[in-house]
């Protein structure tokens, strides 16, 4: 009797384990499972500048509902974020500004270029505006539009998801700047002085 | 400055000529010389005066000018380059007991662009000031605190004249700012 029981246990190919025991659990890599926790648990940072900002409050209201794919809570402090989104025109004076703030960020952080003006300055070619902030920070994904449509952000968001499953952890991944992970982007320089100098992204 | 005077004018200039409006008149008859000019174009009035006279112009229509004009709408400057005197700063000030507005223009010379401070007349005249004096580089003799109030202190020049350079950058940092090696002013 105490034999048939076991084989109870056993699955049909013979190996061990019934089916209560292959219910509970699923095999996986360690680096896939943190990856794939980390994109569907954005915690955002929405630094919004400019008429941007009306499309953000759009896409992520309930009609959009960028909930669904794990754009979730903002957070109003860069120490409890990982995704700086920056949705509108940079000035020269706010540059300072927005890269402290991801530089008080903790890794892994990833940053979301929302709008023509933030990807390349827009039709402000001017003594004020920066001309694309890939020139201070590191950008992960670029939504173009002026402004963008929500179904360009939740594309652009999904890009990034899938770039965030390739990610490994302390091992950068290619990306549109070439191999270099943003950590190695903020070790490259003195944390938190500004102003101070700064690594350009060259494309 | 012929082309003030309002007989000769552009079409929609008032019947009668600026002389017809009260208030011009009553500035010209007050102040005699030292209103350049005044001119009147489709309901709005305009008097074209020395910058010595700016003081007493604009108390003359604050308290004494019927309707009285209680409120500065606006300060700014246009820059005329190549043309002397090259600057024209632009006052609007507007009576809210009637609507009724009235223009003040001050030509500037480049070498001395300064003019009067208005804030004595009206301290709502402080931030417009200072932001012609950013953009402009007008001197207000008399301000309280005639610092920049959107560029930075460490910007250079004034970016509205028209001699400033359309593609000059000035950042503080990233690319073309100080301490960076190679920058070249320029964004990308």
């Amino acid at each position: 009797m105490a034999m048939e029981e076991r084989e109870v246990l056993l699955r049909p190919d013979g190996r061990p384990g019934g089916a209560d025991l292959r219910d509970s659990f699923f095999t996986s890599r360690y680096q896939d499972a943190v990856a794939w926790a980390r994109k569907f648990a954005f915690f955002q940072y929405p630094f919004v500048t400019a008429c941007c900002g009306m499309e953000y409050m759009s896409v992520t209201g309930p009609r959009y509902d960028t909930d669904r794919f794990g754009l979730t809570l903002p957070r109003f402090t860069p120490r409890q974020s990982d995704l700086l989104l920056v949705v509108g025109t940079i000035t020269h004076r706010q540059a300072p500004i927005l890269r402290r703030v991801w530089e008080q960020m903790a890794d892994p952080k990833w940053v979301m270029s929302f709008g023509n003006c933030t990807n390349t300055g827009g039709p402000y070619d001017n003594y004020a505006v920066v001309q694309g902030i890939d020139t201070i920070i590191p950008v992960d994904i670029y939504v173009p539009g002026c402004p963008p449509r929500p179904e360009a952000v939740i594309d652009g968001l999904l890009k990034l998801q899938e770039r965030i499953q390739r990610e490994r952890v302390n091992r950068p991944v290619e990306n549109i700047h070439g191999s270099v992970s943003t950590t190695r982007f903020a070790s490259r320089e003195e944390v938190a002085l500004v102003p101070g100098p700064v690594e350009p992204h060259r494309d | 400055m012929s082309d003030r005077v309002a007989e000769e004018g552009p079409e929609g200039a008032e019947a009668g000529g600026a002389e017809a409006n009260p208030l011009l008149r009553s500035l010209k008859e007050r102040f005699g010389e030292r209103i350049l000019a005044i001119e009147a174009f489709r309901g709005d009035a305009t008097a074209v005066l020395a910058p010595a006279a700016l003081l007493e112009v604009a108390t003359f229509l604050r308290d004494e000018a019927r309707p009285a004009f209680d409120m500065l709408l606006d300060v700014t400057a246009v820059d005329f380059l190549g043309r002397r005197p090259r600057f024209e700063i632009v006052y609007h000030l507007v009576s809210t007991g009637d609507a009724s507005r009235v223009r003040l223009k001050l030509p500037v010379e480049e070498e001395t662009p300064s003019v009067p401070s208005l804030v004595p007349v009206w301290p709502g005249a402080n931030w417009l000031e200072r932001e012609t004096f950013d953009m402009y580089g007008i001197r207000f003799d008399g301000h309280p605190d005639l610092r920049r109030i959107y560029l930075y202190d460490e910007f250079i020049g004034h970016p509205l004249r028209k001699d400033y350079p359309k593609q000059k950058r000035q950042p503080l940092i990233g690319p073309g700012s100080q301490g960076e090696a190679g920058g070249q002013g320029g964004g990308r």
